[in-house]
């Protein structure tokens, strides 16, 4: 069985990074790792730039578990991704980082936290950013 | 009324509160449309031109004018930050600026941008204001005979010079000729390829044109290529501007100016071909050549600084002899006509109020470009991550309303389209907008100053050629050519030292769009 982690390079992103690991490593499962962009920007900050993936392998090499690293650019936002990685793997767990969202930027944008939940084939771990973290590193 | 008291009448008209605003709302769309890639102040002025019928003059125009410098502005910062260049006289920029953002000198790489714009448009706004009124005055004593030497000067360098061949550029220029042609004629009221088609009788609406070949064309160009992934943003990192960076960059910023001004008050390529003067200038003159491609200031401070002075010398032959010699400008030509204001000698007569009202808002335009710039440059990188298909859809559902509030009417959106097609078709095999849409504004003018000619001379040709400014014109027509063509053999031979020093460092410097 794996875990599936929606991986962004930000705050949530490590924490969920972190929290997928330590769920790795109790369950001794397999790590599934995915960082993908649309694509249709310019510019998006949720794709991880070749540096910060070479941290977080850096990371899960570190950490001994069984991983592998998606990134690629696809057509699709995050939220379906990551669902369809979980069907594709039969996935034992997701896990997400959320973050704070004000109520606008949540009706113009919708939530991609709240479409895994909903759409998700298994279950679903969500992790916050520990207060006060600023956009640093992994460890 | 001297010189220097109409500028002064005419900041009197631009400070007040309202023309500010349009200024500020002018130089903020600029700044905008010249960050992202692929939209440039030519497709947005063409996408406004619609929308400001219902304004004075006045207004517009110093709208446009803002957008104008603005976009020269803008692009600077995306070649620094991206290494995409927002506009095509920011391929330099791109190259090194982006090396010194890169070593952690972004932060002095955009404000050596900023302030060498700021300095650079100044100093060519004065040089403007000096020239112009001058130039106006030789202007106005022009006969028929001249107008029709001036538009052939216009019509060739801006075929030859603006694409990338003169074969492409004259048959752009054939394309908006024949354009121009469709209608019923002035003098005689014969219907001209107008197919028995009523919509066509009274021509083709140079607005639909302008928003169908540069906005719809491009924004359908870019969507066929639209598939890339996101590029890495260089943070901003360093200090501003450090005592050293300032002793390296007023040179620059100076010789900047007067490179670009004079290249942009002739019809001999704009911009872009001025900033590639001034980076070989640089890079020959500096004693630290090896820094050149590695984020040399004066790499950013040189070319930043002739693009917005050849952007102010641009407006020179615009507003003394209605010539435009880029696509804004021509551009701009049309909203001249779209109020019944006839750009060329006579304008700073009959319009002087509204030509030096615009003179001073540019003074204006810059302070406020500075001021936006600098401070707000997070602002302005966040724009580049708006998806890009809600950017194109966008354009074009604003194209469509625009063409259709200008005459009320279906025929004009089909033709939009149709002529948004052309436009792609022009794009994608390489033939340059601009000769076309030069043509198609100036071509009729200069018919009837043509048949004004031969009827005054009774059919002789040789009227045309005789007076003194005719032979002068064509005389000028000769050296602008040669002159054109040996920039761009520069232009070429810089180019193709950096590809192979780029090559060398294995980092393809990528242009998209902006390309005038």
């Amino acid at each position: 069985m794996t875990i599936v982690v929606g991986y962004v390079p930000k705050p949530e992103g490590r924490a969920a990074l972190r929290a997928a690991l330590d769920e790795a490593d109790r369950r001794a499962e397999s790590l599934h790792v995915l960082n993908t962009s649309r694509g249709d920007a310019l510019v998006d900050p949720s794709y991880a730039s070749p540096q910060d993936l070479e941290d977080v392998r850096r990371l899960l090499e570190e950490a001994g578990v069984e991983f592998d690293l998606e990134h690629r650019v696809g057509g699709r936002d995050g939220a379906e991704e990551v669902v369809e990685a979980a069907e594709k793997q039969n996935a034992s767990l997701i896990v997400i980082g959320l973050r704070r969202r004000s109520p606008t930027g949540k009706l113009i944008f919708g939530s991609n936290a709240q479409r895994i939940l909903l759409d998700a084939p298994c279950p679903v771990l969500a992790v916050k950013a520990p207060a006060g973290e600023a956009a640093g590193h992994l460890h | 009324m001297g010189d220097f008291a109409a500028l002064l009448d005419g900041f009197t008209t631009a400070v007040q509160p309202i023309y500010l605003l349009y200024a500020l709302i002018g130089v903020t769309l600029g700044t905008a449309v010249g960050v992202l890639p692929g939209i440039g102040p030519a497709m947005t002025v063409a996408l406004l031109l619609p929308l400001t019928y219902t304004l004075e003059p006045t207004a517009a125009l110093i709208m446009f004018a803002g957008i104008y410098y603005g976009g020269m502005y803008g692009g600077s910062t995306t070649s620094i930050l991206l290494n995409t260049p927002g506009e095509s006289a920011s391929i330099i920029t791109a190259l090194e600026g982006n090396a010194m953002a890169k070593a952690g000198r972004g932060a002095a790489a955009l404000a050596t941008a900023a302030i060498g714009s700021f300095i650079a448009g100044t100093l060519a706004t004065v040089a403007l204001t000096l020239l112009a009124p001058a130039i106006a005055d030789v202007a106005v004593k022009l006969g028929p005979q001249d107008y029709v030497a001036l538009m052939v000067v216009a019509f060739l360098t801006v075929a030859a010079l603006l694409g990338s061949s003169p074969a492409r550029g004259i048959a752009a220029l054939a394309v908006g000729l024949f354009l121009g042609l469709v209608g019923t004629d002035t003098l005689t009221a014969q219907q001209r390829f107008t197919f028995g088609v009523p919509a066509l009788a009274d021509g083709i609406d140079v607005v639909v044109v302008a928003v169908g070949v540069f906005a719809v064309g491009e924004a359908l160009y870019v969507a066929s290529r639209m598939r890339r992934g996101p590029i890495p943003l260089v943070p901003i990192s360093g200090k501003f501007m450090t005592k050293d960076d300032m002793r390296r960059s007023w040179r620059p910023w100076l010789r900047g100016t007067a490179v670009g001004f004079p290249i942009g008050t002739m019809p001999a390529g704009g911009a872009e071909v001025a900033t590639f003067l001034s980076y070989s200038l640089e890079r020959r003159l500096s004693k630290r050549k090896h820094e050149f491609g590695n984020g040399a200031i004066e790499g950013v401070a040189g070319p930043e600084s002739a693009n917005n002075a050849a952007a102010a010398g641009v407006l020179v032959p615009l507003l003394t002899l209605g010539l435009p010699t880029s696509a804004t400008a021509a551009i701009i030509i049309a909203a001249f006509q779209s109020y019944g204001i006839r750009p060329g000698p006579l304008l700073f007569q009959n319009e002087s109020a509204l030509v030096w009202a615009l003179i001073a808002s540019l003074y204006i335009g810059n302070v406020l470009l500075l001021v936006l710039n600098l401070p707000l440059v997070g602002v302005w990188v966040k724009l580049l991550q708006i998806p890009r298909p809600y950017l194109y859809a966008g354009i074009l559902t604003f194209a469509a309303l625009g063409s259709y509030s200008v005459g009320a009417s279906t025929s004009d959106v089909v033709l939009l389209f149709l002529l948004g097609v052309l436009g792609w078709t022009m794009r994608r095999f390489g033939y340059p907008i601009a000769p076309a849409v030069v043509g198609l504004i100036l071509g009729p003018i200069a018919e009837e100053q043509l048949r004004r000619t031969l009827a005054i001379s009774q059919g002789d040709l040789t009227a045309l050629v005789t007076s003194p400014f005719a032979a002068l014109a064509y005389t000028a027509l000769v050296v602008f050519m040669v002159l054109g063509w040996w920039l761009k053999r520069r232009q070429a031979r810089t180019e193709a030292e950096l590809a192979a020093a780029a090559r060398a460092e294995s980092q393809p410097a990528v242009v998209e769009g902006g390309r005038r």
